[in-house]
């Protein structure tokens, strides 16, 4: 029951979308209609980026799967279940944009958060919490308050917390957008060395065309108003590193998905 | 926490002896570690100050008062023939202000027929009225708490029932006060204990109490961001989960706030309750038993009236010393 971890009988696709659509108000004078008839297929251990302008639904859509926001029409399947059955059975665990750590509790009581709700002993609690800070590199770390640290870290903190009941969906909600260049590269690197090491498939959303390409297997690019999936672009860019950012294949992808995201504006 | 590079951050290069400091995160965080560490040691020198600074304003209201006894009687004895200025202020004789040196001896002389120095005598019927603006406290605080929470469960019950929480300071305290003390004194036989008068007055502290509670403590339970209770229910937290581990912990500040606000007001409460009560063994009390007999010793009044204010500023120190304790030093406010 605690140890989720990728069973052999789970079906292979994480997420299935079919036809989904989301009215914001329905019904009052600022009725918005944020997403419209969406269709998407995640498979296991892919790195799927959701792209597009502000306002295209994208974090929507996100919450949609994190069963965090309720469909209007359509079904959104998480692990072939229902999405807020999957919430309920912690199969998928969400990082925000803020890292959300709470400041009264140091590090490790940070990362236990989620274990806690689940009812962990405290022993295991503690024993899991120091892989993951081993995992994201802060183990010296463990009794220091949030606030002490800089918000890389506190978000890498978050990233631990989420991994910490190893879930076999991560949603990540523009978690890098409020740093700084440097830093946001780091991440994205420490960020795919946690993927790599885990199979956790991922669900990101950013507006980062660069981001996007050098995260993700497969780019979904989104349009606004009604929020739709554009298009779909495949990202097979092999296994990631530094001189990825450098390479002709990133940069023909980065122009795809522009392109892909002009199109959505003019047609 | 002894980390050399942490101590030393000028030291060429922290990297160089920290391994994970290859990550240039690190590199920025001895720095803000250091940071953190001086405001820490910050705030244990300003509650220092706090006490050199009250004890220093003490002094300073002793000074003042005097001065204006001595240029107030000066002015008097010199315009005795244009009584402009005495008629503006307040006449500073010796009975309508006795003399600081009075006031201090007032404390521990003993009144007659009594065998015991006055500050023993106010000292007892302090803690008698602490106890009283304790249990109100206590009440109020379970009781503004419980209606906080209560109101955060919805919208429409916080837009209907608020207006209601604050209609119920409107309603002067003395007026009130002597009903509830009539009601006290019905025989409530489903108690398992006698009904008294200070109980009375804790409810009259009670009434003052829960105000405070349940506005900040209101505010204080919908302080998270919506990311941190979207968090919780994307961990499928259940409610109360969501309120021991969230909304509690992050309503603290504001709870202090209001605690610190409320204890000040169970001892306004108790007094008041029991001077318009009638409750015997309190500095309510004594501050009406020393008025009615102001003439045959001003000092004793002055004396009472101080012993009120010690006791406020003394449930004050209190709740800050429990403040500083749970949330004080825990990093928070330095650096983000």
């Amino acid at each position: 029951m605690n140890e989720t971890g990728t069973a052999a009988g789970t079906p292979p696709v994480a997420v299935e979308i079919r036809g989904a659509s989301k009215i914001f108000n329905t019904g009052r004078h600022n009725e918005v209609k944020a997403l419209e008839d969406i269709e998407l297929h995640i498979d296991r251990g892919d790195f799927v980026t959701l792209i597009g302008p502000s306002g295209c639904g994208k974090s929507t859509l996100l919450r949609l799967i994190a069963a965090l926001v309720d469909a209007n029409e359509g079904t959104v399947l998480v692990n072939g279940k229902t999405a807020d059955r999957a919430r309920l059975d912690r199969d998928y665990s969400m990082v925000f944009q803020r890292a959300g750590l709470f400041d009264w509790r140091n590090v490790s009581r940070n990362i236990e958060l989620p274990l806690e709700l689940m009812g962990w002993k405290a022993a295991d609690r503690r024993r899991r919490a120091a892989e993951m800070l081993e995992l994201v590199k802060l183990t010296e770390f463990a009794r220091h308050h949030p606030a002490e640290l800089s918000g890389g870290m506190q978000q890498r903190i978050a990233i631990a917390r989420a991994m910490s009941f190893h879930p076999q969906l991560l949603l990540m909600d523009e978690p890098f957008g409020a740093l700084d260049e440097m830093t946001r590269e780091h991440m994205q690197n420490e960020l795919l060395r946690i993927w790599s090491e885990t199979q956790i498939t991922v669900v990101f959303v950013t507006h980062s065309i660069p981001e996007a390409v050098f995260l993700s297997t497969r780019v979904a690019v989104m349009s606004p108003r009604p929020g739709r999936i554009a298009a779909i672009i495949d990202n097979d860019l092999g296994p990631r590193n530094e001189a990825t950012r450098d390479d002709p294949a990133f940069f023909a992808n980065v122009t795809a998905v522009r392109d892909a995201l002009r199109g959505g504006h003019s047609p | 926490m002894s980390d050399p590079a942490a101590q030393n951050p000028a030291a060429q290069n922290p990297a160089a002896q920290d391994p994970a400091a290859d990550d240039p995160i690190v590199f920025e965080q001895l720095l803000r570690l250091q940071a953190a560490r001086e405001q820490r040691r910050d705030r244990m020198r300003r509650t220092g100050r706090q006490v050199v600074v009250l004890a220093a304003f003490i002094c300073l209201l002793g000074l003042a008062y005097s001065a204006y006894k001595v240029v107030g009687t000066a002015i008097d004895d010199a315009q005795s023939g244009w009584p402009v200025i005495g008629s503006i202020l307040p006449e500073s004789d010796d009975l309508k202000m006795p003399p600081v040196l009075d006031i201090v001896s007032g404390v521990f002389e003993e009144p007659r027929g009594t065998g015991e120095p006055f500050w023993s005598i106010v000292g007892k019927e302090a803690a008698f009225t602490l106890r009283e603006a304790a249990v109100g406290f206590a009440i109020g605080v379970l009781v503004g708490l419980s209606i906080a929470i209560a109101l955060t469960t919805s919208r429409h019950l916080e837009r209907a029932l608020v207006p209601y929480v604050i209609a119920s300071q409107t309603i002067p305290l003395i007026a009130i006060a002597p009903i509830i003390v009539i009601w006290g004194r019905k025989s409530f036989d489903f108690l398992p204990f006698e009904w008294q008068d200070w109980m009375s007055v804790s409810i009259i502290a009670t009434y003052l109490t829960f105000f405070p509670v349940t506005i900040n403590g209101l505010r204080g339970l919908q302080s998270p961001r919506s990311e941190n209770l979207e968090l919780m229910d994307s961990y499928a937290a259940r409610w109360g989960q969501t309120l021991w581990r969230l909304r509690l912990p992050a309503s603290l500040p504001y709870l202090f706030a209001a605690f610190k606000i409320a204890a000040t007001a169970s001892v306004v409460g108790a007094i008041v309750g029991e001077i318009s009560a009638g409750v015997k063994g309190g500095l309510g009390r004594r501050v009406l038993l020393e008025a009615q007999r102001y003439t045959t010793g001003p000092e004793r009044l002055y004396v009472a009236v101080l012993g009120a204010a010690a006791l406020g500023i003394f449930v004050f120190a209190v709740i800050s010393s429990i403040e500083y304790t749970l949330i004080g030093r825990k990093g928070r406010e330095t650096v983000t």
